[in-house]
């Protein structure tokens, strides 16, 4: 089905105050001065360990977050 | 030479077959009206719906390399091998943005690399050209490491030997399976196959990291004994040294910023069907990164179970590290779950190394065949050439490992990293605004190649008495600054590449030279599920 260049798909966009809150799994995990210790232990695990694991759950969080509050836009 | 593990062999001999089976039938999988159509055989039918995606994503991203390197490098060096924890946290939000983006201009216009994208934002043949040339080189080291992988799983099973064939026959077999279901199947058999890979890797890793740590004792024992082995040796750290602390954040986010221009990730992303599809992947595919960091702590629990016989293999008079993973599974686990172990790392080679070679065939077949030899290839044309192509990538992979010390491959894929991180201008950068001229989009590539090959030649790995080409990690005193601390060289290199291009543009606009035509309008990064393609 040829497209008619007339009639693109309607005005859209990606932009939304809510993709910044992408930002934060990309900063954090990144400032190592948060998390270069052994001490306060979890599990046996040492707080360098744990912190970046437990950083997962915040990317998650926040790319589920954006996902859900952009989805009704477009 | 070592007892052949009879139980380990036998299991792993039976799912590595049914799972070759399901690569052959995967070709009635949702099944095509022709599979003679780049669309079928190289985007498995650009249909995936989330789940399938996640688990081939998830699949190729996570190979049976990763498996064995990354606990491999805890084993020898400790925190700093951790890198691949953040990295894959930061990776997901970086690309959200971009991926939706590169999936519906390519829905729009029928794109099916990342190099078909350039050619026509950016009307210029020589910069696709060099894209895909770029993707390529970079994926085929790749593809052979995948080998290493399996290799190491054998040798685990006893499987070696003095002789050339005893030592490289089963990798032969298992190679000849891989490249006879993909020629039939294209993506299709990755995709079916993902499904038993991951949850082998998830049922294997969950009863790992329970089983294993109640063995040795606990968590707290085993990241003692790693401290101990490491103060002892001298050498590596249960935390990162101040000094290294740069080049561990460089590596995790340049890393990062090339795990999604890598022409096999791409491959993944644009067979899914929507770019919902997409964002849920996004935001779901950081479970495997979960997975990543607790078989990372396999090398340690590897150190901690040296009183068990955990220790490297030797392999040519030197111990192999890559093999510490493989033996802790079989000196740990009964020989049953041992081959099922080894199945899962063993079929973790085989789903990226066929979606590895699918995305370099592609390659080769739009934007060097179609573009440069044959211009009126028909669909079934191109088709065919990618799925000869398929084969004689994964050949090639298979001769370098076999003819050519797995260290090279190792220092390959280093290169291929810096390397894969100059397409992020033209790439990434391109998705979102076309304001750099073709010309300076060139001269960059050509200045961050240059500087990223130089860097990683002064580089030397003493370990490995490699003059040249022995790390990633440059340090700026090398070049007569007064910093003397590693930073990753790919990093500086793609800083190198941003810089050059931004001034060549200038240059090139002020000089008044032609730019090529974007074929692209603003609308089209937006398209959905639903919206038509445009016929040209």
């Amino acid at each position: 089905m040829a497209d008619d260049p007339a009639h693109p798909p309607a005005e859209r966009t990606d932009r939304s105050p809510w993709n910044w809150l992408l930002a934060l799994p990309v900063v954090i995990p990144l400032l190592p001065f948060l998390y270069n210790r052994a001490e306060p232990r979890l599990f046996g695990f040492p707080l360098f360990y744990w912190l970046q694991l437990a950083f997962i759950g915040l990317g998650v969080v926040c790319t589920a977050v954006v996902y859900r509050a952009t989805k009704r836009q477009s | 030479m070592t007892q052949i593990n009879w139980t380990e062999l036998v299991v792993f001999s039976v799912l590595f077959l049914i799972v070759a089976g399901m690569g052959f039938v995967a070709a009635r999988w949702r099944r095509p009206a022709s599979m003679h159509h780049l669309d079928e055989w190289g985007l498995g039918g650009r249909n995936f719906g989330s789940w399938v995606t996640w688990f081939l994503i998830g699949g190729d991203l996570y190979t049976a390399y990763t498996f064995v390197a990354v606990p491999a490098l805890l084993f020898a060096t400790g925190a700093g091998g951790f890198f691949a924890l953040p990295y894959t946290v930061v990776t997901y939000p970086m690309a959200f943005l971009v991926l939706i983006r590169l999936w519906s201009v390519s829905h729009r216009h029928g794109f099916v690399t990342p190099a078909d994208f350039v050619r026509a934002r950016f009307g210029s043949p020589t910069l696709a050209l060099l894209v895909a040339i770029t993707g390529i080189v970079a994926t085929m080291p790749y593809i052979a490491l995948q080998l290493i992988g399996i290799e190491a799983v054998l040798r685990a099973i006893g499987l070696t030997g003095d002789s050339f064939v005893a030592r490289h026959l089963p990798l032969i077999i298992a190679f000849g399976i891989l490249a006879a279901y993909t020629y039939q199947s294209g993506l299709r058999a990755p995709a079916l196959i993902a499904f038993v890979k991951d949850a082998l890797i998830y049922i294997v890793i969950i009863v790992a990291v329970l089983y294993i740590p109640h063995r040795l004792g606990g968590w707290s024992a085993i990241f003692d004994a790693a401290d101990h082995k490491f103060t002892a040796a001298k050498k590596g750290s249960l935390l990162l040294p101040e000094a290294n602390q740069l080049q561990y954040i460089t590596l995790a986010f340049g890393s990062a910023l090339a795990l999604f221009l890598y022409p096999h990730s791409v491959t993944g992303v644009l067979a899914s069907k929507s770019r919902d599809v997409i964002k849920r992947n996004m935001a779901a595919l950081p479970a495997y990164s979960l997975l990543l960091g607790l078989i990372a702590l396999l090398g340690y629990m590897a150190i901690a179970a040296a009183p068990q016989g955990v220790a490297p293999l030797m392999v040519d008079g030197k111990p192999d590290v890559s093999t510490v993973v493989p033996v802790l599974f079989d000196k740990m686990f009964p020989s049953w779950f041992a081959g099922v172990a080894f199945a899962a790392i063993g079929i973790g080679a085989l789903v990226p190394a066929a979606i590895m070679s699918i995305a370099a065939a592609n390659l080769f077949t739009r934007n060097i065949y179609v573009e440069f030899l044959a211009k009126d290839a028909t669909a079934a044309d191109q088709a065919r050439v990618s799925k000869l192509a398929s084969v004689l990538v994964k050949l090639g992979a298979l001769l370098v490992i076999l003819l050519i010390d797995p260290q090279f491959s190792i220092d390959l894929q280093l290169i291929g990293g810096v390397m894969i991180l100059q397409t992020l201008p033209s790439v990434a950068i391109g998705l979102f605004t076309r304001w750099f001229h073709r010309a300076g989009l060139i001269a960059g590539w050509v200045a961050g190649m240059s500087a990223g090959l130089a860097m990683l030649y002064t580089i030397p790995n003493p370990a490995t008495h490699h003059a040249h080409f022995g790390g990633s990690a440059f340090s700026l005193a090398t070049l007569g600054l007064p910093w003397n601390i590693p930073i990753y060289a790919g990093f500086l290199a793609v800083a190198v590449n941003l810089l050059v291009s931004l001034i060549a543009t200038v240059i090139a606009r002020a000089a008044k030279i032609a730019d090529g035509v974007d074929a692209t309008v603003s609308s089209d990064y937006f398209a959905d599920q639903g919206d038509p393609r445009l016929v040209s």
